[in-house]
């Protein structure tokens, strides 16, 4: 697991093992070697060309939204209304939430540029900070 | 008909609908019951089972109905495969039949889920005291709502924004008229949950679930059962003309997955698999889209149907929307689809619906569907999609006699 630490700062953990925090926060991938295929997951093999080794590979930071839906009704405890969206990162497709914009059909649109954006999900007994990500539009 | 032909020899739906007095047991008799009278055989006729039932996936639902009805000793094979559950049992009952093992299968599948609010992503853990990794992401807390969304309203809104990013003319009303359609479809089924016609105004006007689903673009959540008796063309010879001239083809009988896309386990890909689906059945039936006189699709969400109008090749890729704004699709249309309401006012008992859908065709091939009878049908097409995925396509067809 990776830890990113800033100053006095509190100890950070990200909310999934293939957010990478720290200076530059981006995601990461584990990319077939032989077919290039990339899955955000632990991996057996690859769903793709069946064969066992990866590499670790950085996502492009930046994307445009193939598809998005905005959420209204949700699970108790589940904050609405918010944006989950598709998005395509230099041809790696990426599902997050759209962040940082105004959630409804007149701020959020298809083909969008946004940009990788991180945001504190809640912080521990031990007061570490766990720490999600998002895209937010990369015009503002 | 050929010895090695399929046939549907009886099929029954129950009501769909609230069916608080009558348990699943009770709910999957009266399917099966129904089908053994409508196919004039008993279970003792019977020599495999596939029984589907989603929500009690190890309940041995197979086995709970042969104590009601009649324990014979015969193979019961409990299928679950999400939302293709039902076709999944009738396809188990078909290669039973096709491998040789029996000359005539029972598929049932049965659900209750009256009540029942958001299937998936209906509830979420709390946050844990302490932050550490779990499962195959190595997440530290729940990530439905922080990292896209698991609501199945929310997933298939994407799927049909996504069709209409790639193609254009989509809009919020565009869906929402889809919805209107079935809607007004079910106006005319008794067996369906829901049978008041809405206006457009009224779909676009309810509670939003999921952009652009609002409720009524969402399937119904509801109890029901549906039943069907199926045997070989050699078998079928054995019986009466009555039952031979009320029996209906099975053309075509496929389960397909999803093959590996790029972005597959970002986004479920419903398409491939569907149009890989359909492209088997027409080639198994020897038909094509155009011979189609009915459909049967899952339209789980009203952006869901649009896109399978596409992947079942009713219209050229990328034509839906000019497709449905043709009025195609509507009952008095080229290609009449979900004339029974679909999943969104008929209803959506899961495992029921990938056997109810062939009900309707089958009711529709037999001439027998009453005041919303598509007149003159020969030919319909049902399909299934659970996500995960699997996807069920028959292709069924009005006896020659």
């Amino acid at each position: 697991m990776r830890y990113g630490k800033l100053g006095d700062m509190a100890e950070q953990i990200p909310l999934v093992d293939y957010l990478v925090l720290g200076d530059h926060p981006h995601l990461t991938a584990h990319e077939c070697t032989n077919c290039a295929a990339r899955f955000f997951d632990r991996r057996n093999a690859c769903a793709h060309c069946g064969k066992t080794e990866f590499k670790t590979v950085d996502v492009a930071t930046e994307g445009e939204v193939r598809t998005f839906t905005i959420v209204s009704f949700a699970a108790p405890g589940v904050p609405v209304p918010y944006v989950a969206a598709l998005v395509d990162c230099d041809g790696t497709s990426v599902r997050a939430n759209l962040i940082n914009v105004e959630p409804d059909p007149d701020h959020v649109t298809m083909g969008m540029r946004v940009r990788l954006a991180t945001e504190v999900i809640g912080t521990d007994e031990a007061g570490t900070e766990a720490v999600g990500f998002g895209f937010e539009p990369a015009t503002t | 008909m050929a010895a090695d032909d399929l046939w549907v020899l009886g099929i029954h739906m129950t009501k769909f609908g609230k069916h608080p007095e009558q348990d699943l047991v009770d709910l999957a008799s009266e399917a099966v019951m129904g089908a053994l009278a409508d196919g004039g055989v008993e279970m003792k006729d019977i020599g495999v089972i596939g029984a589907g039932s989603l929500m009690q996936a190890n309940a041995g639902m197979g086995q709970q109905l042969q104590k009601q009805l009649g324990q014979t000793g015969i193979p019961v094979f409990n299928v679950a495969n999400a939302c293709a559950t039902g076709a999944t049992a009738l396809r188990v009952a078909i290669m039973a039949i096709k491998a040789g093992e029996a000359d005539m299968g029972l598929a049932f599948g049965v659900e209750k889920l009256s009540g029942a609010g958001l299937l998936a992503g209906g509830s979420r853990s709390e946050d844990s005291d302490t932050w550490a990794p779990r499962g195959r992401y190595g997440a530290v807390a729940p990530v439905d709502g922080r990292i896209g969304t698991e609501i199945m309203p929310g997933v298939f809104a994407q799927i049909g924004m996504e069709y209409g990013h790639k193609y254009g003319g989509t809009s919020f009303e565009l869906f929402a008229r889809i919805s209107e359609k079935n809607h007004s479809h079910s106006t005319l089924n008794p067996l369906a949950a829901y049978t008041k016609k809405m206006s457009l105004e009224q779909i676009m006007g309810d509670v939003m679930i999921a952009y652009p689903n609002t409720r009524p673009m969402c399937s119904a959540n509801c109890d029901g059962a549906a039943a069907a008796v199926v045997v070989s063309g050699k078998k079928l010879k054995t019986l009466s003309l009555e039952q031979q001239k009320r029996a209906v083809k099975i053309s075509a009988s496929i389960l397909t997955t999803d093959p590996w896309e790029e972005s597959c386990q970002i986004l479920p890909d419903v398409n491939t698999l569907t149009r890989n689906a359909a492209g088997q059945a027409y080639e198994q039936a020897g038909l094509g889209p155009a011979d189609l006189d009915l459909v049967e699709l899952h339209d789980c969400f009203a952006t869901a149907e649009l896109v399978h109008y596409d992947n079942l090749m009713l219209c050229e890729q990328g034509g839906a929307v000019d497709f449905f704004n043709s009025g195609a699709t509507w009952r008095d249309g080229t290609t009449p689809v979900n004339v029974s309401g679909g999943l969104e006012s008929k209803g959506h008992p899961i495992a029921a619906t990938g056997i109810a859908n062939v009900w309707e065709v089958a009711t529709h091939l037999r001439g027998e569907a009453g005041n919303r009878q598509i007149e003159g049908a020969k030919v319909g097409l049902t399909h299934v999609i659970g996500l995960g995925s699997a996807c069920g396509v028959h292709i069924l067809e009005k006896a020659a006699a």
